[in-house]
């Protein structure tokens, strides 16, 4: 609850909140110019790419659509499904792995359990790229050490497929989840589930009616998380199946900065603007869902 | 948060902030020099009253900047330091593994700065369209009459430097028999055994396996289509793996057969041989492609003399030689052969081809990629 300040005026809601000072926002300066120049431009650039054509004979510029459309199409199209299919799917299994594992790491009375769980959990969240490629290649690739031991291979096991894509994207999704939900399941006081329990609930009533709905917003957060990184993976993906899995990422880098195709910058800005769209999209399901129930986790 | 699988698009993004913000440090205009035009306007070295006075206005700027030259690619190492050694020039090379569009466009983000690229290694289709939108100087080599018309830009702006054959290499420690032609790959026997060097949307090499493949099975220049379905009926019998071939799934065995150029799978051999790799490599005789990659000087090259110098020494006997010696075969290479100056020991050791080689237009060539850009992904997921 907030304090109510001594302050005769103003009304006790908005006591908490400082009146501005004349320059605060001088303060924020360094940080808005900081945005402005290391995000705004960038995305200024890429929106200007995106929806103008310049003709290669003239050197004119002119607005076109074209470009927003083709990368809507064919090919382009499939790339953007393929990515948001595969982006929910392990952000959908790396939230419910992560909850469960940072479950088992909260209620566990061992406090080194935690910090060790907790240290692997931040350096592996953060091991992606190519190194991660190669150490699935050398370790469950078609002659990886455990393909070969287990014999995986006979079982219908590929690395070099959507579902291996899939288990590698996990291998630093998962931690990822466990970092950011450990806080939110601490903050479920202990109190409220023995108030359920002396009022007769099961633990599953708890879970459902207090645990769960109080979790929702971080659950949410978690899972957006983890949508974007997904979303946004490149270099894993391309080292590891090329262009046999459709992704954006890999689609805007080959029409970036391949040897083969001429004059498809101006459409891999449309597909990097499409992403964003997306992007977009799940931060607009998440914004009003967090500020409803946030408060709980005070 | 940047972690490296975000880093592409904020190396991305910087690049894009950078572009915007570094318009500062204008390069010199190219200085008069002993001959008539100034460097950057000259299209021969008799503009500069010969190779002479070419070496010296070159010596005097004594920098030339280069760009997606890797060491390890056709000698380039080597020839870079045997520029550095004949000439009092040093040679900066910046970002090795850059691409053909990238490239173009450093020229471009860099226009009049000191950093700009002097001279570019092209695939052909950016040589072509590069030269289109007016972004190279023309300049003939001394040697420009003895390059085949087909093989260069008559105006001078494009040639072609050197090429290859698309290339089977195979792990002989690991594979039995190994495949010699485009139809052994379907064999059962090298079920998950068949890379391509990365995707043949993005690269140059892999489009030319893709081409090949497509030569191999009644497929034209004009249609790549019957190499698209080859390689999806690879996939389907599961003897293609998706796995951009490199040096180290070469060397850890996890790309035990790669379709690659015949340049780059030969020095595999040579970089592999210690390492009980026996990498062998054979130019499949069902289709046979080779490709040549074009060099190019920028129009408003920051070192002019430096820039034209270098195209000089790299047509030079000398320079094409030490091509020869990366295993790439050099655009001089028929002539050499000839009059005698290809060094004997480098040819003996090129991977054996049968006929000569045909070339796509470039309307075929962009009818070609049109399709892969299309349907690859369908065939292949």
């Amino acid at each position: 609850m907030p304090v109510p300040s001594p302050s005769p005026s103003g009304p006790a809601g908005g006591t908490r909140r400082r009146r501005p000072g004349p320059r605060t926002w001088l303060a924020a300066l360094p940080l808005l110019v900081f945005t402005g120049l290391c995000f705004g431009l960038p995305v200024g650039a890429l929106l200007y790419g995106a929806v103008t054509g310049t003709d290669r004979a003239t050197g004119a510029t002119a607005l076109t659509g074209e470009h927003l459309q083709r990368s809507l199409q064919g090919p382009y199209l499939g790339s953007l499904v393929g990515s948001v299919q595969l982006s929910a799917l392990t952000a959908v299994i790396g939230s419910v792995a992560g909850v469960l594992i940072a479950q088992a790491i909260v209620t566990s009375r061992r406090t080194w359990l935690r910090s060790a769980a907790l240290t692997a959990s931040g350096v592996l969240a953060n091991f992606g790229g190519v190194p991660l490629a190669f150490a699935f290649i050398a370790t469950a690739g078609i002659s990886g050490v455990v393909t070969q031991l287990a014999d995986l291979g006979s079982l219908g096991w590929n690395l070099y497929s959507f579902t291996g894509l899939a288990v590698v994207y996990l291998y630093f999704l998962t931690p990822l989840m466990v970092l950011v939900i450990i806080p939110a399941l601490d903050g479920l006081r202990p109190q409220w589930r023995e108030a359920a329990q002396n009022t007769g609930a099961t633990g599953w009533q708890f879970w459902r009616m207090v645990g769960l709905p109080v979790l929702a917003p971080s659950l949410l957060g978690g899972f957006v998380l983890l949508f974007g990184s997904a979303f946004a993976a490149h270099a894993t993906a391309a080292a590891l199946v090329g262009g046999s899995v459709p992704l954006v990422t890999l689609k805007i880098a080959d029409a970036l900065s391949g040897n083969v195709l001429v004059g498809q910058e101006n459409v891999a800005l449309a597909l990097s603007l499409d992403m964003i769209v997306i992007a977009g999209l799940v931060m607009a399901v998440y914004l009003p869902l967090q500020r409803r129930s946030a408060r709980w986790l005070r | 948060m940047f972690r490296p699988t975000r880093l592409g698009a904020a190396a991305l993004l910087g690049a894009a902030a950078l572009t915007t913000l570094t318009a500062c440090g204008a390069a010199p205009d190219g200085e008069a020099t002993g001959g008539k035009v100034k460097a950057n306007a000259s299209a021969s070295a008799a503009d500069f009253g010969g190779m002479k006075a070419l070496v010296a206005a070159a010596e005097k700027e004594g920098k030339l900047n280069v760009i997606a030259l890797p060491p390890d690619w056709a000698n380039y190492g080597e020839l870079i330091k045997a520029f550095e050694a004949k000439y009092k020039i040093k040679v900066s090379s910046e970002n090795p593994d850059a691409s053909s569009a990238d490239e173009i466009a450093a020229v471009k983000a860099r226009k009049g700065q000191k950093r700009a690229p002097d001279v570019m290694d092209l695939g052909i289709a950016f040589a072509r369209s590069g030269a289109a939108e007016g972004l190279f100087a023309p300049y003939k080599v001394e040697s420009w009459s003895r390059i085949p018309d087909a093989q260069k830009d008559a105006d001078g702006r494009w040639y072609n430097d050197y090429g290859g054959y698309v290339s089977i290499g195979c792990d002989a420690k690991r594979i039995k028999n190994c495949p010699q032609t485009f139809a052994d790959l379907l064999k059962p026997e090298y079920k998950g055994k068949v890379a391509l060097n990365g995707n043949p949307t993005k690269s140059g090499s892999a489009f030319g396996g893709v081409y090949a493949a497509a030569l191999a099975n009644k497929g034209t220049f004009a249609d790549i289509q019957p190499g698209i379905d080859f390689f999806a009926e690879l996939k389907k019998s599961g003897n293609f793996i998706p796995v951009e071939s490199t040096p180290a799934t070469v060397e850890k065995g996890e790309t035990p057969i790669s379709i690659d150029w015949d340049y780059l799978n030969a020095g595999y051999a040579d970089q592999f041989r210690g390492k009980g790799v026996d990498w062998k490599v054979s130019v499949p005789g069902d289709g046979v492609y080779a490709q040549y990659y074009s060099q190019a000087i920028n129009k408003e090259a920051p070192n002019p003399a430096a820039a034209r110098l270098w195209m000089e020494f790299l047509y030079s006997a000398e320079g094409q030689n030490l091509w020869l010696k990366g295993y790439a075969r050099p655009v001089l290479l028929p002539v050499m052969t000839t009059d005698g100056t290809a060094d004997k020991g480098s040819v003996a050791k090129l991977p054996k081809v049968e006929g000569t080689p045909a070339f796509p237009s470039s309307a075929e060539l962009d009818k070609a990629k049109a399709a892969l850009a299309e349907n690859w992904d369908k065939a292949l997921s």
